[in-house]
Order: structure tokens, then C-alpha cells, then sequence
């Protein structure tokens, strides 16, 4: 797969520093659509300050983010979401105080998506037929799992051509781990782009086209999943090996 | 026993006008964590232009609202997108100094424009009453209530069921994730502290058939704004609600059994007694 042509997302030499404290040091990603991505690294390699990037939570000081020919460097967050890269964040930030249905309404809440909103919580509800029986629930008496699933629902409300997903496995059980690599597989299947970071190295290198390892803001290597997977690096690193 | 209902009838119907005040503040720090020190000069503006509209063009206090909401959501919304707007993200000490000053330069203007004499407005049922079951009520004071519970219920049907105030709910309980949900936060912010400047305005236009009408009179509700506030929760629409209710009650059954010196009294120790058993308010979320 070539990086520099029919890239939908292209990321060069990008930096940042969170104060004096410079945490991505020249990065290079590449997303090329229908693929999955993953980004891969321990605690604190940057991994979630890149997708922070991605949807200008936080703004670079050096370098390009281009998406599908765009550079994203003079947009706001709401402005990234419009042009249909969703990012899921760590943490699952489900709003509390809102039912179920209410945190998928504000899924799809640009104007643009809401015509398809019936259809997409159809689509949300056969992914996770769980929700369904939380429909009229507070987002904050759900189990983890189930806000986890939320979380993935709610990005997937507003047609997301480029899925960014922040640890999606944290703090799951065994059993919804393997179900939620399944469900990211399925979605992938469904025409969604996903660059997906997580620390459960091995499923995500399983299911992910490529991937790249992440180590103290530098990207160190690059390669298909399953080139990562039988890495010697790769295997003394993350898988314990 | 009669005179126990008299007054909590009383309290009822100006803590009616309190939740509106309260609302309006706690709407704009849910959404952008600014607590408006403007918030009873906001108030003031209101009465003002009702009592221009009813001194110049004879427009009934009541029937005015419906020129002061649109026109105070308006001013509302330009402060926010030229003041507030860039605060966001300052310091606390900023953002109380940056409303405190604006606060000040709208009673300094009004007092510069129209002195500080206090103004009445007189209307023909100014100081009408109904008597119901040997209570009695006055006439200013139930119309006034009577608007309060629409504008509540219509703004509460807008949280709930619109886009727009499910949004602006949303950005309340997280920002970031809001931001990811392609919601204009800054945009969030101009219609919240354009909705709080009209609630601030419309509590001042219902209550300017029955109070003196002068520069400085904002003062006094800003403090009570912040206390029903605290009171029913910082950022909760229903406890400050409950809270203006309360408030309004406390004052009114206060000044009937310990005189109406102490009713400011009454109010702060039982803001001080919540405080105490709930610091984070009633229907506030203790931060963990």
C-alpha cells in the first residue's frame, strides 16, 4: 500500500509539546481508506495526544495533518467532526446526566447527520443490542462496558468516514474485549476508516491492515499487522516474549 | 395559621421571579464555568427598558417582556462573543474581574443617563390584591408568577427536547466530549449568556410593578443569584429552581416572625445551614 498517494489521512513531521514538554517529535501516519490503523506504544508515548491532534482538541506547532487534500490547521474541533473524522476518546466521556438515547441524539447532532439519525440509532442497536435495553437510562449508571459500547454508538451517529478510537478495550472484561475487536472489525466491514491506539497490542496488530509502534513521541516502526506481530521489537516490548 | 399561609403563598410568588434569576446563572457557569458578576445589572437593564417602554410608548410592564426577551437575548449574546468569549480559558480572578467591570459600566452608564433617582412604575393594579381563602394576593405578584411558570416550562421543554438545549446541556456536563460531538462550544456559550441576560431581564421587567427602579438595584440580585445558585446546586436548572422557590419563602415567612429586618437573616443562615449538611449544594455533584 503506498503512503503518499490516495492517503485519506496524512500526517508529516508533527510536534508537540504540552508547555516545555515536548511529547510528539516528528510523527508520520498514514491512513489509507477502508483500512484499519493501529497506533500502538506503552503509557505516555503520545498516543492519545496524536488523535488530539487529529480533531484539534489541541493545536500542533509543527508539521501537517492533511485529510483527503485538507489541512486541518485552521479548523476547530466541531469543523474536523463536520467533515466526517469522529474520535472516540479515552475514557468514553459518555455525558452522565443524559439518558441513552440522549448521548446517541448528540452523536449525530451537525446538522448534517441528523436526517439519518433513526436509521443510525437502528444501526447502533443492532451493534449493540445491549443499548437497547438501556435506551432511557442515565449515561452514568451504566457499567464501564456498557458506556465503552455507548462511546463507540454515539461516534458512530454522525456518519464517521475516519473513525479515530482511544483505547476501546480499557478496563473490560476479557469476554467484551474480544466481542469489541469484533465490533470494530464489523464496522471496518461497514466502509468506516479506523486508526485505533490501544495498549492490548497483540488483537489490535490481529485485526488492524497496519500499524505503528509509538515509543516517547517518535514512531519507530512501521509495518503490516502481522509483520509487527512476528517483530522481535514488537514481541519483547508489548508482548511479553 | 393564616398568616403562616399569607406569607408562604408570598414567598411563593416572588421565589418564582428568584428562579428565574437563578436559572439564568447557573445556566451560563453549567455551560462556561464564568460565574457573571453582571448578573443583577442585567437585571436592571430590564426594569429600565420596561419602565422607558411603559413611560414612553404606555406598553403594559407584562405585555413588554415580549420586546426585552429578544432584545436582552441579543445584548446577552454580544457581550459573550466579544467579552466573555476570550476568557473562556483565563483565570478565575480574570474572568470575576472581566463581568464585575462590565457589571459597572452598565449601572455607571444607566445612573450617567438617567441619575440615580429612583423611578416608580405605577400601574393600575400596582397595588391591586385578590382575596382566596382569606389570603390575600397581590395582583402584580400572581401575573407575575403566572409568566414565570411558562417561561420555566417553555425552557425546560427547550433543555430537554430541542438540539440546540440538549447541546447546550451536553457541553455543561463535558466540554471536550462535546467539542467531539461537532458542537460549537463557543457558540454553546453566546446563546447560554444570551438566555441568562434575558431570564436576568425578564425577572427584573416582572418585578418593576412592585420595586424602586435605580442604577444600583442590580447589586442586591446578584448576591441573591449566586445564593440561590449554591443553594440548588452550581450548574443545576432544577436546583435553582427549587432554590429561587425557597429563597423566596424564606424571606417572606422571615420577615413575618422576626420582622422584616432579619429576613436577609433568615435567608443566610438556612444558605448556611445547606452549605453546611450539603456542601455542594441540593442538587449539586460533590467533585470527586
Amino acid at each position: 500500500m503506498s503512503a503518499s498517494n490516495g492517503a485519506m489521512l496524512s500526517i508529516t513531521n508533527l510536534d508537540f509539546s504540552y508547555g516545555d514538554l515536548k511529547v510528539l517529535w516528528g510523527v508520520g501516519l498514514t491512513v489509507n481508506k477502508g483500512e484499519i490503523v493501529t497506533l500502538v506504544g506503552s503509557n505516555g508515548a503520545g498516543k492519545s495526544t496524536l488523535l488530539k491532534n487529529i480533531s484539534r482538541l489541541v493545536k500542533w506547532a509543527a508539521g501537517s495533518v492533511m485529510f483527503e487534500g485538507e489541512d486541518l490547521s485552521r479548523l476547530e474541533p466541531h469543523d474536523v467532526v463536520a467533515r466526517g473524522i469522529i474520535h472516540v476518546p479515552e475514557g468514553r466521556r459518555i455525558f452522565p446526566e443524559m439518558t441513552v438515547m440522549e448521548n446517541l441524539r448528540m452523536g449525530s447532532f451537525p446538522k448534517a447527520c441528523r436526517p439519518d439519525r433513526e436509521r443510525n440509532v437502528e444501526r447502533a442497536f443492532s451493534l449493540f443490542p445491549r443499548l437497547k435495553e438501556r435506551e432511557k437510562q442515565l449515561g452514568g449508571t451504566l457499567s464501564g462496558g456498557e458506556q465503552q459500547m455507548l462511546a463507540i454508538a454515539r461516534g458512530l451517529m454522525a456518519n464517521p468516514r475516519l473513525l479515530l478510537l482511544d483505547e476501546p478495550s480499557l478496563g473490560l472484561s476479557p469476554l467484551l474485549v474480544k466481542n469489541i475487536f469484533q465490533i470494530i472489525t464489523e464496522i471496518n466491514k461497514q466502509g468506516v476508516t479506523i486508526l485505533l491506539i490501544e495498549q492490548n497490542v497483540y488483537q489490535s496488530l490481529r485485526i488492524a491492515h497496519r500499524g505503528y509502534v509509538l515509543e516517547t513521541g517518535r514512531v519507530v516502526l512501521t509495518g503490516t499487522g502481522n509483520d509487527l506481530l512476528s517483530d522481535n521489537h514488537v514481541k519483547k516490548a508489548f508482548l511479553g516474549m | 395559621m393564616e398568616i403562616f399561609f399569607q406569607s408562604l403563598i408570598s414567598g411563593i410568588l416572588i421565589g418564582g421571579v428568584y428562579a428565574l434569576i437563578g436559572i439564568g446563572l447557573t445556566i451560563i457557569f453549567g455551560v462556561m464555568r464564568v460565574i457573571n458578576f453582571a448578573h443583577g445589572e442585567l437585571l436592571m437593564l430590564g426594569m429600565y427598558a420596561t419602565y422607558f417602554l411603559h413611560a414612553v410608548f404606555h406598553i403594559d410592564p407584562f405585555v413588554s417582556i415580549v420586546i426585552t426577551i429578544p432584545l436582552m437575548f441579543l445584548y446577552g449574546a454580544i457581550l459573550q462573543k466579544i467579552f466573555i468569549n476570550r476568557i473562556l480559558d483565563a483565570l478565575p480572578q480574570n474572568q470575576i474581574l472581566l463581568t464585575i467591570g462590565l457589571g459597572l459600566i452598565m449601572s455607571n452608564a444607566v445612573m450617567l443617563a438617567f441619575t440615580s433617582d429612583y423611578k416608580i412604575l405605577t400601574t393600575t393594579y400596582s397595588s391591586s390584591s385578590v382575596t382566596l381563602f382569606g389570603i390575600s394576593l397581590s395582583t402584580p405578584l400572581m401575573i407575575s408568577f403566572a409568566i414565570t411558570a411558562v417561561i420555566t416550562a417553555a425552557l425546560y421543554w427547550f433543555l430537554l427536547k430541542t438540539d440546540t438545549g440538549q447541546a447546550i446541556r451536553a457541553t455543561a456536563q463535558d466540554r471536550e466530549a462535546a467539542r467531539l460531538m461537532g458542537i460549537n462550544v463557543k457558540r454553546m456559550s453566546i446563546i447560554a449568556f444570551g438566555l441568562g441576560s434575558a431570564l436576568a431581564a425578564t425577572a427584573g421587567a416582572l418585578i418593576s410593578p412592585t420595586y424602586y427602579i435605580f442604577p444600583q438595584v442590580g447589586s442586591a440580585f446578584t448576591l441573591k443569584a449566586f445564593v440561590i445558585t449554591v443553594l440548588g446546586g452550581m450548574g443545576s436548572v432544577v436546583g435553582a429552581t427549587l432554590g429561587g422557590v425557597l429563597i423566596g419563602v424564606a424571606e417572606s415567612t422571615g420577615g413575618v416572625y422576626f420582622g422584616s429586618g432579619w429576613k436577609e437573616v433568615v435567608v443566610f443562615v438556612l444558605f448556611l445551614l445547606v452549605l453546611l449538611f450539603k456542601p455542594a449544594g441540593l442538587f449539586g455533584k460533590s467533585r470527586t
